[in-house]
C-alpha cells in the first residue's frame, strides 16, 4: 500500500499526484503510440483493430462530453446523438466548401457548443425525467433537420466525408487517423480534468447533489447548467466531426434515438461522474461488437443469428450494472486496486453506501 | 442604521400567512436567536434571507443594502452564509470539496482559464485549499478532510456543514437548529464553536434553535415568534419568562 505523504497542497492540485501516476500513465501513453504499429506489423491481420481503437477514442471523446452533463452536473441527456449530428454535419459541409479541418473541426465543436448553450434556455427549469424528455424530443428535431434540409445536410441521400487534411496533407491511412484521435482524446481529457479540479467543476458537482445549498453558497445556477450544456455539447460536436471521417458516410440513422442511448448506456457503464467512466464506457462499447463477432461462430446458429442481439445484450449488460454495480466498471475497478493494494485487509462493507439523511423537504 | 434590520417581513403561501409582519434588528457581533414553536416561520424568515423565497411584503437591510433585490446567487458574496436544518451537502464529493465549494463567492478567474488551468487558476486553488485548512484546523476536521460525506457519521456532517458555511467567509451567518440530532456531548462543542465564531473571527450570528440550554449558553438576545407573529424579545432569561412565550409553548 502505497502512502503518500504530502508536503504541499500543490501535491492535490496536480493531475500527477504521485509518481505511480506518472509510471502508468507515461507506459499507457507509450502503448497507445506503440499499437497501431504493433497491430499493423504483417505478422498479425490485426490491422483492424487499429480502426477499433480509433473508434473507442472517438466514443470516448463523446462519452467525456456527457460526463460533463449527466455524471458530473446530474442532468440525464437521451439526445446527445444530436450534438454528435451538428458535429459530424457541420464537419462535412464546411470540408465539402473547401474548408480545411483545422478550422472546420473547431467550427463543428463551436457551433454544436452554442446550440447546446440555446437548448438550456428552454430546458433550464426541468430536472429528471422531464429533461431527459425534453432531450429526446430536441434530438428529433435535429434529426428532421437533417431529413429536410438537404441543400446543406443531403438529406436521405447522405453526406460523403473526406479524409481530414492538415496542412494540406490529407490522412488516408487508419494510422494517421488513429493518432488524430489520439490527440484530441488526449486533449480533451485534459480539459475536463482541468474543469474538474477548479470551482466551476466543484459547482457543477454541487448543483448535481443539491441545488438549494448550492445556490446559497453563491452559485448561479441557470449560467452553470448553461455552462454544463454548453461544454457537454462542445466536446460531444468535437467527438462528432471526427465520427463523420471515421465513418466516411454520414446518413441520419448513424445518429438515431439508439445512438443516443448507446452513449448513455456508454457512461453509466463505465461509471458515472469520473474521466475513467467515460474511457471505460468506450472500451466496453467499442469492444462489445469485436467480442460478439468473435464469439457468434461457437453459438449455437438460433442465437447467433437472432436479430436484435447486440442491443438485446446491451440492456442485459446496463441491468446487471445497475443491479449489482452502479458504480460501473470504475467503480468495480477501484475496489480490485483497492483489494490488492490493503490486502489481505480487504472488507466487503468498504464501499457500501450508508443511508441517506433527510434532506430538507419544506424547500421543494 | 442598524448592521440587519428586518422590517414588517410578511410571506403567503396562498391564504396561509407562514410569516406575517416580523420585524427586529441584528447588532454587528452579535449572536441573535429566534425561537419558537414548530410551524411558526422560523425556517421561512431564513429562507426569505437567503432568498430562496420572496417576500410577500416587507424588507431586509443589510449594511444599507435591500437584500429582496438581490438575486439569491449573490447574497453569499455579500457576506451571508447559511446551513441547514436537515443538512444540505454534496453527498457524492469530499468534506474538502465541499469546503472549496463555500470559497465559490471568492473565485475569481474565468471558465477558459480554468479549462486550461492557468497559473492564476492554481494561485487560486492554493488560496482556497489555504482557507478552507483554517477552517477544518478550527473545527477539528482534520480526520474527515478525504472522506465522501456519505460515509460521514450525522454529527460529523453537521460540523461540514458548519465548516462549509464559514469558507464563505461571511459577516452573517445564519445557523438552522445547529444542534438538532446531536448528542448532548456535540451540542456543547457547539456552543463553544459558536461563541468562538463569534469572538474570535467577529461573525454576527443569526441562529433559530429549539434546544434553550444551547440558546442560554450563547444568545446576547432572543427573539420568540408564534404562527408568523412577534411574541417577545429580549435576553433568553427575559423571552422564556414571558408570559405569551410560555402560553405558546405550553398551551393557555
Amino acid at each position: 500500500m502505497r502512502v503518500v505523504f504530502k508536503t504541499h497542497y500543490n501535491q492535490d492540485i496536480k493531475l500527477a499526484k504521485h509518481s505511480g501516476y506518472v509510471f502508468w500513465y507515461t507506459g499507457l501513453i507509450i502503448a497507445m503510440i506503440a499499437a497501431p504499429f504493433a497491430l499493423n506489423s504483417g505478422a498479425t491481420d490485426a490491422g483492424w483493430l487499429v480502426d477499433e481503437l480509433s473508434l473507442i477514442m472517438i466514443y470516448a471523446v463523446a462519452g467525456l462530453g456527457l460526463m460533463v452533463l449527466t455524471g458530473y452536473t446530474g442532468m440525464v441527456s437521451l439526445g446527445h446523438a444530436a450534438f454528435l449530428a451538428i458535429g459530424a454535419y457541420t464537419n462535412g459541409f464546411l470540408m465539402e466548401q473547401g474548408v480545411s479541418f483545422l478550422v472546420s473541426f473547431f467550427v463543428a465543436g463551436a457551433l454544436s457548443g452554442i446550440i447546446g448553450l440555446l437548448l438550456a434556455i428552454p430546458t433550464m427549469r426541468m430536472t429528471g425525467i422531464y429533461l431527459s424528455i425534453a432531450t429526446i424530443a430536441f434530438a428529433v428535431i435535429v434529426e428532421s433537420i437533417i431529413i429536410h434540409w438537404s441543400s446543406v445536410t443531403g438529406g436521405n441521400r447522405g453526406m460523403p466525408i473526406n479524409a481530414p487534411d492538415l496542412f494540406g496533407y490529407e490522412l488516408w491511412d487508419p494510422v494517421e487517423f488513429y493518432f488524430l484521435c489520439l490527440v484530441v482524446l488526449i486533449l480533451i481529457v485534459l480539459l475536463v480534468a482541468n474543469l474538474m479540479r477548479s470551482s466551476t467543476g466543484r459547482a457543477l458537482v454541487a448543483l448535481r447533489d443539491s441545488e438549494v445549498s448550492a445556490q446559497s453558497m453563491g452559485i448561479n445556477i441557470p449560467y452553470y447548467k448553461a455552462v454544463a450544456f454548453g461544454l457537454s455539447a462542445m466536446i460531444t460536436g468535437f467527438a462528432g466531426a471526427l465520427y463523420a471521417h471515421k465513418i466516411t458516410f454520414l446518413s441520419v440513422e448513424s445518429f438515431n434515438f439508439i445512438e443516443s442511448v448507446r452513449l448513455l448506456l456508454m457512461v453509466v457503464v463505465g461509471g458515472l461522474g469520473s474521466i475513467h467512466g467515460a474511457i471505460f464506457g468506450a472500451i466496453f462499447i467499442g469492444l462489445l461488437p469485436v467480442f460478439l463477432s468473435l464469439v457468434r461462430d461457437y453459438l449455437p446458429a438460433g442465437i447467433a443469428n437472432a436479430p436484435g442481439l447486440e442491443p438485446g445484450l446491451f440492456g442485459i449488460i446496463l441491468m446487471l450494472f445497475i443491479l449489482f454495480e452502479p458504480m460501473g466498471i470504475y467503480g468495480r475497478w477501484l475496489k480490485i486496486k483497492l483489494y490488492f493494494s490493503i490486502f489481505p485487509l480487504y472488507r466487503k462493507a468498504t464501499f457500501k453506501r450508508q443511508k441517506t439523511y433527510l434532506k430538507t423537504e419544506r424547500l421543494h | 442604521m442598524a448592521f440587519f434590520a428586518v422590517d414588517n417581513l410578511a410571506i403567503h403561501f396562498g391564504g396561509i400567512k407562514a410569516v406575517d409582519g416580523v420585524s427586529f434588528q441584528v447588532n454587528e457581533g452579535e449572536v441573535f436567536t429566534i425561537i419558537g414553536p414548530n410551524g411558526a416561520g422560523k425556517s421561512t424568515i431564513f429562507n426569505m434571507i437567503s432568498r430562496i423565497y420572496d417576500p410577500s411584503e416587507g424588507a431586509i437591510v443589510f449594511e444599507g443594502r435591500e437584500l429582496t433585490e438581490v438575486p439569491a446567487h449573490k447574497v453569499a458574496g455579500m457576506g451571508i452564509a447559511r446551513t441547514f436544518q436537515n443538512i444540505e451537502l454534496f453527498e457524492r464529493a469530499t468534506v474538502l470539496q465541499n469546503l472549496l465549494v463555500g470559497r465559490h463567492a471568492h473565485r475569481k478567474t474565468s471558465l477558459l482559464a480554468e479549462l486550461l488551468f492557468l497559473p492564476s487558476v492554481r494561485q487560486q486553488e492554493l488560496r482556497h485549499r489555504e482557507a478552507a485548512e483554517k477552517v477544518i484546523d478550527f473545527l477539528d476536521l482534520q480526520p474527515y478532510r478525504n472522506q465522501m460525506i456519505t460515509n460521514l457519521p450525522y454529527g460529523v456532517r453537521k460540523n461540514v456543514e458548519l465548516a462549509r458555511a464559514l469558507c464563505i467567509e461571511p459577516k452573517i451567518l445564519l445557523l438552522d437548529e445547529p444542534a438538532s440530532g446531536l448528542t448532548v456531548e456535540e451540542t456543547r462543542d457547539m456552543g463553544f464553536w459558536i461563541d468562538d465564531i463569534r469572538r474570535d473571527f467577529g461573525i454576527t450570528v443569526i441562529m433559530v434553535e429549539h434546544n434553550m440550554g444551547l440558546v442560554n449558553q450563547v444568545s446576547d438576545r432572543v427573539l420568540a415568534i408564534n404562527n408568523g407573529r412577534f411574541l417577545a424579545e429580549g435576553t433568553a432569561a427575559e423571552v422564556q419568562a414571558h408570559p405569551d412565550v410560555q402560553k405558546a409553548y405550553l398551551g393557555a
